[in-house]
């Protein structure tokens, strides 16, 4: 019986094995935390752990609030002024909602991918070389390894190593969202944040996504919005459902999409929204 | 519970699920009428009745095929999630559950038949009550299925013990007319069969309400059923023979 | 509705957009006509004078022979010292209207003084900088030309500056932000680099319309008969000679106007064709 659910849900088969004696570590513990874009609140009292390198999916329809939490925890939000947050988003005993924290450096910490690729306008090495020499001064025959390393784990080296040094817009789009996937990771953060990663992808590109999601969660803990609940189902080994700015259920995906606590929840996943 | 939420956005999508709970709901009541009719067929000794049910079992066979194919079109195209998901799984398990029930059936049809060119062996009020709970069972199984009740479904998963316990019955008394005249064994065997045929069906409307707990209320019932089958155990020995 | 009366109306439309088309093409051809008959010419007047001299000889009297040398060469200095001086201050103030000003009210006055002095009449130009260079430092210059040139320049590049980073959607800034990247860097590392075709077009624009102005220079850098590289002293260029030498009574000096004015009209042109073909890049 265990051995028949272990592969297909391995994360939740890990999240389930985990319980209670030995769970994973949380990486990421967000509390109580509202977000207000002006007067609006566009999130409630949320509550949520990231456990640590583990894939976290939130769902939820359009507006629930999922997107603006990914943009919370890298405070993305702070570059628009009128929206603020309050509460707390706990790293490593530190609350980064704080005033005094380092943006460039928590960024550093926390990396995202967006919903459209978004290649800068130059080559291949340099747009992985860009976000490493932001944080660290590396030499070139380091640098060249690092492009490599990134490249790799985003499973685009052996498509991309011969033109390294053409113009990273020449690539498709499924390759150039893996390049940003590379280009994130080679800053080497904690935390991956993918806001709605393959929804610009066609179905073979974003099966190579997600294969590339179940390998990343070896060494990063990753948050990915998604609208679409089989991906979210594919992927995550914890699944949050959010609406109207509350997240109503977090649970593990197999639970969560087979059999949900909450009405609502049960409502979203089986498509009777009304 | 799922009816009195709002409806599926997508509606043929609804209309498909209700197709597939009818489906199961007419599996259902064919099943519960081969029991009854094999029961009555041994009863009654009417082969007539009994050539008719084995016959029937064909369309029960059919039944499961289409059920199985609806389904998996059902996995295929919809990709259910959550209560839909548990419906067309439950679906899937129940109707081969039903399609095993009506094997039973048969078979019991069949050996009636022969039982009926046998001497009569004593009353048959053991195979009478049995079927009766076995029936109950299997439509209260059904009908916590298509309702949606997880009630109605703890209930028939907690009255097969009744079932059991006559089947125990049945079992020392065949051994019993074995023993004192082996020109019954013969027709004590073939109703011996039937009786554990009987008992089978008890067994798979059991199933059938823990699946339909599950589908409704997306946890298992807990491992252990009581249970009062006993013949795996039973011993009837010569020395107990009553004196005579 | 029957198909007697759907065939009439469908008729009826054909026939309309018949008339639409001839009227359009008809415009067309007017303006191409126009333009044509412009640049022939240029060509007819102006081909017959182009010839080494005008390359390599400066403006003489009436009578003697000479070139254009000193227009040509006043006119690349004073565009060029205008391009220098009002590139920088057009990016720089695009870009903050752009990414730093987007809602502020500081920034809407900007873009709208930046607007109007882009549709405001060259010749007012001049006249600001006659009394802000001329009038105080007490002569024309060349460098004067050169400031009016690059105020010619400047909403120009503002202008389209603003509009190519615009253009950028919002998550390539976000992506460069979510690396940890300061904003500067944001600016100059990518957001320039990724709206440069637009932004080279603009200055190209820009250069092209500067360097065909007369107005401005009118009460700037004068003009001046003789070879000077003097920035302090008045200064030739192509318009201004052409518009001098246009109006005079001297064969020779309108069959050069003619010639200058066929090299300005072909210099712009081609200015405009590379900027086309940038922008298609």
């Amino acid at each position: 019986m265990a051995g028949i659910v272990m592969h297909q849900a391995g994360g939740a088969a890990r999240a389930q094995a985990h319980s209670a004696a030995e769970r994973p570590p949380v990486r990421i513990s967000i509390r109580h935390l509202d977000f207000y874009y002006g007067t609006n609140r566009a999130l409630k009292g949320i509550s949520l752990d990231l456990p640590d390198r583990q894939v976290t999916g939130m769902i939820g329809p359009s507006g629930c609030g999922k997107s603006t939490l990914l943009r919370v925890l890298n405070r993305m939000y702070s570059l628009y002024p009128g929206q603020r947050a309050e509460g707390e988003v706990v790293m490593d005993g530190r609350n980064i909602l704080a005033p005094d924290v380092d943006l460039n450096e928590l960024r550093a910490r926390i990396g995202m991918v967006f919903q459209k690729p978004t290649p800068f306008p130059m080559t291949i090495q340099e747009n992985i070389a860009f976000g490493v020499r932001l944080h660290e001064r590396l030499g070139k025959a380091e640098m060249e390894e690092r492009v490599e390393w990134a490249l790799t784990r985003a499973a685009l080296w052996d498509e991309v190593k011969d033109r390294l040094h053409s113009s990273a817009l020449g690539l498709s789009g499924g390759q150039q969202q893996r390049l940003c996937i590379a280009r994130t990771i080679a800053v080497r953060p904690e935390v991956i944040l993918l806001d709605e990663p393959t929804s610009a992808l066609d179905p073979i590109s974003t099966l190579k996504i997600e294969e590339l999601i179940d390998e990343l969660k070896q060494d990063f803990t990753i948050a990915i919005v998604t609208h679409n609940m089989q991906q979210a189902a594919r992927c995550a080994d914890q699944v949050a459902f959010f609406y109207l700015g509350e997240l109503v259920e977090v649970a593990p995906a197999a639970q969560l999409f087979t059999a949900p606590r909450h009405p609502r929840t049960q409502a979203y996943i089986t498509g009777r929204f009304g | 519970m799922d009816e009195r939420m709002a409806g599926h956005t997508v509606r043929s999508y609804a209309e498909e699920l209700n197709r597939l709970r009818d489906a199961i709901a007419r599996m259902g009541g064919l099943a519960e009428r081969q029991v009854a009719e094999a029961t009555q067929a041994l009863i009654q000794r009417d082969s007539e009745l009994a050539a008719e049910v084995v016959r029937r079992d064909a369309a029960l066979d059919a039944l499961e095929r289409e059920i199985e194919e609806f389904c998996i079109r059902l996995l295929a195209l919809r990709q259910p999630m959550g209560q839909d998901l548990r419906l067309i799984v439950a679906a899937l398990k129940v109707s081969h559950n039903l399609e095993r029930i009506g094997d039973y059936a048969s078979n019991v049809a069949k050996r009636s038949i022969v039982v009926a060119s046998l001497p009569p062996l004593g009353s048959l009020n053991g195979f009478q009550r049995m079927a009766r709970l076995v029936q109950e069972n299997l439509q209260g199984a059904i009908d916590a299925l298509v309702r949606g009740d997880a009630a109605r479904a703890g209930e028939v998963w907690a009255a097969d013990e009744p079932v059991d316990e006559i089947y125990n019955g049945i079992f020392r008394e065949m051994l019993t007319h074995m023993m004192e005249d082996p020109r019954t064994i013969t027709a004590a065997t073939h109703l011996l069969f039937m009786a554990k045929n009987l008992e089978r069906i008890g067994d798979h409307a059991t199933n059938i309400a823990e699946t339909v707990h599950y589908a409704v209320r997306g946890d298992t019932l807990p491992e252990d059923r009581p249970k009062a089958d006993a013949s795996a155990y039973a011993v009837v020995r010569p020395q107990d023979r009553p004196a005579g | 509705m029957s198909a007697p009366l759907s065939a009439a109306l469908h008729r009826r439309r054909r026939r309309k957009d018949a008339v639409i088309r001839a009227l359009c093409l008809a415009a067309t051809l007017i303006g191409l006509f126009f333009l044509a008959s412009i640049l022939l010419t240029l060509l007819w007047r102006g081909l017959p004078a182009l010839s080494g001299t005008v390359f390599t000889q400066v403006t003489k009297p009436p009578g003697s022979g000479g070139g254009l040398l000193n227009p040509i060469v006043g006119s690349l200095i004073q565009t060029g010292i205008g391009t220098l001086i009002g590139t920088p201050l057009g990016l720089l103030v695009g870009t903050y209207l752009a990414e730093y000003a987007r809602a502020s009210r500081l920034g809407d006055a900007v873009r709208f003084v930046s607007d109007v002095l882009l549709s405001a009449p060259s010749i007012l130009v001049g006249l600001f900088v006659y009394q802000l260079l001329v009038v105080p430092f007490g002569g024309f210059s060349g460098l004067a030309g050169a400031v009016a040139l690059a105020i010619i320049i400047i909403p120009v590049v503002v202008r389209t500056t603003e509009d190519s980073l615009r253009l950028l959607p919002d998550t390539l800034r976000e992506a460069v932000i979510a690396l940890g990247a300061p904003k500067w860097k944001m600016v100059t590392l990518v957001c320039w680099r990724a709206a440069r075709s637009g932004i080279l077009t603009g200055l190209l624009l820009a250069v092209a319309r500067a360097a065909g102005e007369t107005a401005p220079l009118l009460f700037t850098s004068l003009g001046n008969l003789n070879w000077s590289l003097d920035l302090a002293q008045p200064m030739s260029s192509l318009p201004v000679t052409i518009y001098n030498y246009a109006g005079s009574a001297f064969e020779d000096w309108i069959a050069l106007a003619w010639t200058g004015a066929l090299l300005i009209t072909f210099g712009v042109l081609g200015l405009n064709i590379l900027a086309r073909s940038l922008l298609r890049k």
